[in-house]
């Protein structure tokens, strides 16, 4: 047995057999170009892969890590379109008549070694950015295959050099229990990333390349910063206890996961989850979600180069609504516009895209889009429990032409001999301050309302949630929000009809008692939140909560609502 | 005729890769030629490379040249963009 120190970067132990990410051969030889012009060309073909593969590795991030972690995929995809990386190469090819793979190695070479010289250590880590996005194209050039971790299909610790963040962005939780590296710190991009996906990591053992074979059995302890290759016997079953132990909390949560979400008085709401791809639903059931209240369909959208097709959506509908069985899903029409774009759907330059042509706005603008989603929806309808959801309506005049565009695509359907389910409850987004205040007119009509906290929050502060000088007006406990979103719910309520919430909020543990208290009937939030969400709403009794109310929404500021709940909570 | 502006940065963390990203695809809206200039060294707005080897710390002057059919524009987006990162003013 040997073992190893390096650094904790993320908690939880880990044992499984070693899979080691190989580095592929860039090794290439100089060539004499005479066509200098098709060399060129070449140079570009890898570059537009390389583009498109990161577009697609960048998405998949936002999915499993989030926005912000993906963000970095933005700046690898500015390099690969740096007039100041790509002319030299071009130079050289011209000017030198060297092959593209020279070209490509000086330049990259002169890039890295000027950000590994810096005296800052955050820039001299962005060297190993550049490095990696640099040997994507490498590897396009010479036909080879780049580390690919999205192709392990069996449960390992994942052993490398260094983790890069296209490769950690691609890592399948279900088979990567851990994973271990010869270099990076707590704040290294690999690190982060393991907190974030929640497996335990160690970073920075210098030689775990070296000590360790594939097939070797490894445990990785995240929180000691400690590997064992080949453990004995004994030191093995330590830690399967310590691994027990760890677990714990997360069994004590995981009990709960069948059970309904009931209140200590005995009343009863709904806990669902937020997804972006059919590949979330597992998640969504490991955590005891008792429905999808907010299913994000811009992904299908944005992870391509094309609008997808309607059989394309229709399969990833389909594939939901299957999963999730009796339970229901919300699916939220295409939102696009704002701060999300798509490569190939030219949207005018607006000075407040936030208030500009999006979602509703957009689709009813671009019927031809809208009515292949429509179609998709309908059919995948009798596959399972469907609810549609328009996002961003402001007046009920978009409400009735996006919902008779439904039943006209529906009839068209049905004229055409499809199969389409009865019932379909057809709802809204609220999300527009105007919106939450005529809910009264609204719950009339509509079948159910959904509040989409992050953005009603924006819009009713007048507060950019991308702007950090005014982030801290970005208040959801502010007695104006609660206002709203009381009044949402008692419209709806007078109306027989229900009020759900998918935005932060709706898992945050200072709001659910309030929420409670004002009768929300579902909690859409993130997989993860679910089980600690059940754990506290067991613990509170409505009729207590309820009683709050009058006395909450006079309050004078979002501070006065934090302590009075902090204080009736014990939180 | 080139416009120029001068900008001190206030951030804590200087110029990182995320506000680095937002500067340089502003400037690639812009068919001027936009420089940044740090320390005696002149980098092209548009390449995020440029930027970043600067390495610009927190405290730093740095002085924006746009030059072209629409640099009034282009230097405002620039300048708004430094506001909106909370990078300086």
């Amino acid at each position: 047995m040997k073992n190893l120190q390096g650094i904790a970067a993320s908690n939880g132990i880990a044992i499984a057999k070693a899979y080691t990410l190989e580095v592929p051969d860039l090794s290439f030889d100089t060539i004499k170009i005479e066509d200098t012009e098709t060399e060129i060309n070449r140079l570009h073909d890898a570059l537009d892969i390389s583009k498109q593969e990161l577009e697609k590795i960048k998405e998949h991030a936002r999915v499993s890590v989030g926005d912000e972690h993906a963000e970095i995929f933005s700046a690898h995809l500015l390099v690969l379109s740096d007039p100041e990386l790509i002319s030299p190469m071009e130079d050289k090819i011209k000017n030198e008549q060297v092959n593209a793979e020279v070209a490509l190695d000086e330049v990259a070479q002169m890039f890295i070694k000027m950000f590994e010289d810096m005296d800052n250590e955050y820039m001299r880590e962005r060297a190993a950015d550049i490095k990696d996005v640099t040997e994507r194209v490498m590897a396009h050039l010479l036909g080879v295959s780049f580390p690919n971790p999205a192709l392990i299909d069996e449960e390992v610790i994942v052993i490398a050099e260094d983790l890069t963040p296209s490769d950690t962005a691609q890592l399948n939780k279900q088979f990567v229990k851990g994973f271990t590296t010869n270099i990076g710190g707590r704040t290294s991009h690999s690190a982060i990333m393991a907190r974030s996906l929640e497996i335990p990591a160690v970073v920075g053992t210098r030689t775990v390349t070296n000590d360790i074979k594939d097939g070797d059995l490894i445990i990785v302890d995240g929180i000691e910063g400690k590997v064992f290759i080949n453990p004995e016997e004994d030191l093995l079953a330590d830690y399967r206890d310590k691994q027990a132990d760890f677990a714990k909390q997360k069994e004590l949560w995981a009990k709960l996961k069948d059970e309904p979400t009931v209140s200590k008085d005995g009343v009863a709401v709904e806990l669902a989850a937020n997804i972006g791809t059919p590949a979330d639903v597992e998640g969504v059931l490991d955590n005891g979600g008792e429905a999808v209240g907010l299913y994000r369909t811009e992904f299908l959208y944005m992870g391509s180069n094309d609008f997808p097709t309607e059989d394309e959506q229709f399969n990833a509908y389909k594939s939901v609504l299957e999963q999730m069985g009796d339970k229901a899903v919300v699916v939220r029409t295409l939102d696009i516009g704002g701060d999300k774009e798509l490569s190939y759907l030219d949207l005018p330059e607006e000075m407040n895209p936030f208030l500009g042509v999006r979602a509703i706005r957009l689709c009813l603008e671009r019927k031809d889009i809208f009515r292949t989603q429509l179609r998709a929806l309908l059919r995948a309808s009798t596959y399972g429990n469907l609810k549609i959801m328009f996002p961003m309506i402001a007046t009920l005049e978009e409400f009735r032409e996006a919902k008779a565009l439904l039943l006209e695509e529906k009839d068209n359907l049905v004229g055409e001999g499809v199969e389409v389910a009865d019932g379909i409850e057809v709802g809204i987004m609220v999300e527009i301050p105007s919106t939450a205040v005529a809910a009264r007119q609204f719950a009339k009509e509509v079948d159910f309302f959904s509040i989409g906290t992050n953005d009603l929050i924006q819009y009713t502060m007048a507060a950019d949630r991308m702007n950090e000088n005014v982030s801290y007006l970005y208040q959801p406990y502010h007695p104006a929000i609660l206002a709203l979103v009381n009044n949402v719910i008692e419209a709806a309520h007078a109306e027989g009809k229900w009020t759900g919430m998918c935005g932060e909020m709706a898992g945050d543990p200072i709001a659910i008692p309030i929420l409670l208290g004002l009768g929300l009937d579902e909690f859409s939030m993130s997989a993860t939140s679910i089980l600690p969400a059940r754990t506290q709403i067991k613990e509170l009794s409505k009729e207590e909560m309820a009683s709050y109310k009058d006395e909450l929404l006079s309050m004078s500021t979002a501070d006065e609502v934090e302590a009075f709940i902090r204080e009736k909570t014990g939180q | 005729m080139a416009v120029e502006k001068t900008v001190r940065i206030t951030s804590e963390t200087g110029v990182h890769a995320r506000p680095a990203t937002a500067l340089v695809n502003k400037a690639g809206h812009y068919s001027s030629d936009v420089q940044l200039v740090y320390n005696d060294k002149s980098v092209n707005l548009k390449s995020i490379m440029g930027v970043m080897s600067l390495g610009i710390p927190q405290d730093a002057e740095l002085t924006i040249i746009a030059e072209g059919s629409d640099e009034v524009e282009a230097l405002d987006a620039i300048i708004e963009v430094f506001k909106q990162e909370g990078l300086g003013e």
